[in-house]
């Protein structure tokens, strides 16, 4: 009797072993980025060590230490992702989110996983995959084409102006980019949970990045789970990069020409229109 | 009742479908995620396995937190931006019980009795104890400086600063740019106080503090925290680092004077006016779909005294004079792949002969006839398997071999040879938010060739002529905690 008893022992754990990593990774669409592809079972080896106490064993961003953070860790469950260089309500690249990762996300307590290797990298976001069934569903969307960016001109700051102006940007984003517009005390993420626009004077990098390119990415994708929408079939790619230009002007920690030009422009002119005026 | 055959095999099935669940029940229960929070990790959330294979070893996520002077730089870091109660410290203990045990020891005949003559014995000691104590605290000051402070205790709460320190980090937005100033662990290619064995015997590396037998040089090892200041730099992911220090000769002293020594035994010698100097360069390679490998290499040059200038007819000691010259040099490999950590470190020293023999510099004769610089090579080979970031097994042996004695007494040509074996499983049971505690199972054994013990709870003088070999090993089992 007893050896049947470890017969079916064995039996039941082979079954496990066999059967259940097939299970669990039967949504596993893999990553591919730069020319590794991800395997989900180590990422989530990886998540558990790494990850596991913000975004939760479900990924649903409910972690041990997520009530205590501000703002709160990605759910990864609803698939809505910010920083992407898709269109809005698409899925990201597998590339967008191995950048997420690599680079962090500043202003936030999640830090850059650059001291992982680039295959732990892809496996996590191999298995951040598995936490919802749309990557099964869906392909991520194409990527946006970022066109060459013009020459930094005062006409085009002055231009990008007028649109922060126009489009009501400053309702958020305060007339001097400081994040305290009439409108931001109201705003909240697709949790319901409050959110700050962006500060421009106290940053030096966006959290999607730190270049001209990832804020021109930002106007055309939108922040997908956030207020901040998708200018993509409002504006045309001079105007946004005339905003970039723009948005580069608020910022005092950043040397850009774009401010150098707007300030020597504002030196000589005392009758600038202020932004948000009736 | 009687059961069909038919019906015994059905019955044996589900009887081995229950055993199976209360298995996998059993496996469940044990197997949650690590999600442990000291000091630094409450301040950033993050649970600590993501610093540390297993606390206190740092992974490499850790180390380039380390290096960038315990930021993220994720613009979190400045004390400014987090709650302000929030306050930098923690502390660790680990209550055991252990058992030491060495062989070849001398014994009186009679207990107490010192003209009954002597015999040959083993010494065994065990019971329930207690470690030291470390209050660890360290933070950021501000973007880009940061400190820390440990006050460290013996079990009897005999407190001294295992270290303290301030450092500046990322000097004009440079990451190959760093240094700090004070009482600090040298940059050595495996962090001895990050290791996780803890008995008597394998609680160390013996070549980190290794001195021939009855060497004269007071220096104590590159083991020993420092005082002095430390330039380093790294890459962004800390594959590329160097360190250089330079740093008093007092052994990490204070008072400018060199510790008691066993040679040494005035407490309060002067030491002498010079510095010692330290550099370690590691470069890491990925490893296609097997983690990434460290090569390195390090060295210690230092100068000790070998008299003392004095004053009352010797009576008052004023500083160490004759300053001879020893060094200790070596290179790593270290090999992290997704369960195993395998590491190798070399080590060759030396002592001048006028520092090992403990002859002064001054002496009108010079260095008696006969007398050698003795020299060394030694090393270790440590493999780690991580079960999960709950639970990693080790493996380590050591060994150390004389290559030149000092004294040229014959057949001393072992004299102080060492092996040493440890095997240790450190298991967190959970790792929460504020806090980590490990079980700890540990068991090292050492042969070495020597008049006292290397290691072990105590130190006996072997019997018989020198080389006397001891054997001893430590039994331990300890729960480790920190706050």
């Amino acid at each position: 009797m007893k050896k049947n008893v470890i017969t079916s022992l064995i039996l039941w754990t082979f079954c496990l072993v066999v059967a259940l990593p097939g299970v669990a990774f039967a949504q596993d669409e893999g990553a591919h980025v730069n020319g590794f592809t991800g395997n989900a079972q180590s990422g989530k080896e990886l998540y558990r060590r790494f990850c596991v106490g913000c975004h939760g064993d479900e990924g649903n961003g409910e972690g041990n230490n997520a009530e205590w953070l501000d703002p709160r860790p990605r759910d990864f469950t609803t698939a809505l992702f910010r920083w992407r260089s898709t269109p809005t309500g698409t899925l990201p690249t597998d590339e967008d989110l191995y950048n997420t990762v690599t680079r962090g996300i500043v202003g936030t307590l999640m830090p850059t996983w650059r001291p992982l290797t680039p295959q732990q990298r892809v496996d996590l976001v191999a298995y951040i995959k598995t936490f919802s069934p749309k990557w099964i569903t869906q392909k991520a969307g194409t990527p946006i084409t970022v066109p060459a960016e013009p020459a930094e001109t005062i006409e085009g700051v002055l231009h990008g102006r007028e649109l922060f102006d126009k489009m009501q940007c400053w309702k958020c984003h305060g007339p001097d980019g400081r994040g305290d517009g009439p409108s931001a005390p109201t705003l909240t993420d697709d949790k319901n949970l409050p959110i700050r626009p962006y500060n421009f004077h106290d940053g030096t990098r966006f959290r999607c990045g730190e270049t001209n390119q990832d804020l021109y990415k930002i106007f055309m994708t939108g922040l997908d789970g956030t207020p901040m929408p998708s200018f993509a079939d409002i504006l045309q790619p001079n105007d946004a990069w005339d905003l970039v230009h723009f948005l580069r002007t608020l910022q005092p920690l950043v040397h850009s020409k774009s401010r150098e030009l707007w300030l020597a422009y504002a030196g000589s002119h005392k009758d600038i229109k202020p932004i948000g005026a009736e | 009742m009687k059961f069909s055959l038919r019906e015994k095999r059905a019955k044996d099935f589900v009887c081995g479908f229950l055993v199976f669940l209360v298995l996998v029940a059993i496996f469940l229960t044990f197997a949650q995620p690590a999600q442990a929070i000291p000091a630094f990790a409450r301040k950033y959330g993050l649970p600590c396995s993501a610093c540390h294979i297993t606390w206190p070893e740092l992974n490499n996520f850790g180390q380039v937190f380390r290096d960038n002077g315990y930021q993220m730089m994720n613009d979190m870091d400045s004390p400014i931006t987090r709650d302000a109660s929030y306050f930098p410290a923690s502390i660790r203990i680990t209550p055991q019980w252990h058992r030491e045990s060495a062989n070849n020891q001398s014994i009186d005949v009679l207990p107490i009795t010192e003209t009954s003559g002597e015999k040959q014995g083993t010494v065994t000691q065990a019971g329930f104890d207690l470690s030291g104590m470390d209050m660890w605290f360290a933070g950021t000051l501000f973007n880009n400086v940061s400190f820390s402070v440990l006050p460290s205790s013996d079990p009897t709460a005999v407190f001294h600063f295992e270290n303290a320190y301030v450092r500046f980090d990322n000097i004009k937005g440079n990451h190959w740019f760093n240094f700090k100033v004070g009482k600090y662990e040298l940059d050595l290619p495996v962090s001895e106080k990050r290791e996780w064995t803890l008995s008597g015997n394998g609680g160390f590396y013996y070549i980190y503090h290794f001195s021939p037998f009855n060497d004269a040089n007071p220096f104590g090892g590159i083991g020993d925290n420092q005082t002095g200041i430390e330039l380093t730099g790294h890459s962004a992911n800390s594959y590329t680092r160097y360190a250089f220090s330079v740093v008093s000769s007092l052994d990490g002293g204070v008072g400018l004077a060199y510790g008691c020594t066993a040679v040494n035994t005035n407490c309060s010698s002067p030491a002498g006016r010079t510095f010692d100097y330290y550099g370690h360069f590691e470069q890491a390679f990925n490893v296609p779909n097997a983690g990434y490998m460290k090569v390195g290499a390090y060295a210690y040059y230092g100068f000790a005294p070998t008299f003392v200038e004095s004053s009352g007819a010797g009576s008052t000691p004023l500083y160490g004079r004759g300053n001879k010259p020893f060094y200790r040099a070596g290179a790593e490999w270290l090999w992290y792949t997704n369960h195993w950590n395998l590491k190798g470190v070399f080590l060759h020293g030396y002592d001048n002969a006028f520092l090992a023999n403990g002859v002064p510099s001054n002496t009108p004769t010079g260095l008696p006839a006969g007398l050698h610089a003795p020299s060394w090579n030694g090393g270790f080979l440590e493999a780690e398997y991580v079960i999960s970031p709950q639970w990693v097994l080790l493996g380590r042996y050591e060994l150390i071999r004389m290559s030149q004695q000092a004294d040229p007494t014959p057949g001393l040509g072992s004299q102080s040879n060492l092996d040493a074996y440890t095997f240790a499983s450190r298991w967190n049971p959970f790792m929460f938010s504020r806090a980590g505690l490990a079980i700890q199972a540990e068991y090292s054994y050492i042969r070495s060739a020597d008049i006292t013990n290397q290691g072990g709870a105590f130190g006996g003088t072997c019997f018989g002529a020198p080389p006397c070999h001891i054997s001893s090993n430590s039994l331990f089992f300890a729960t480790d905690f920190a706050f």
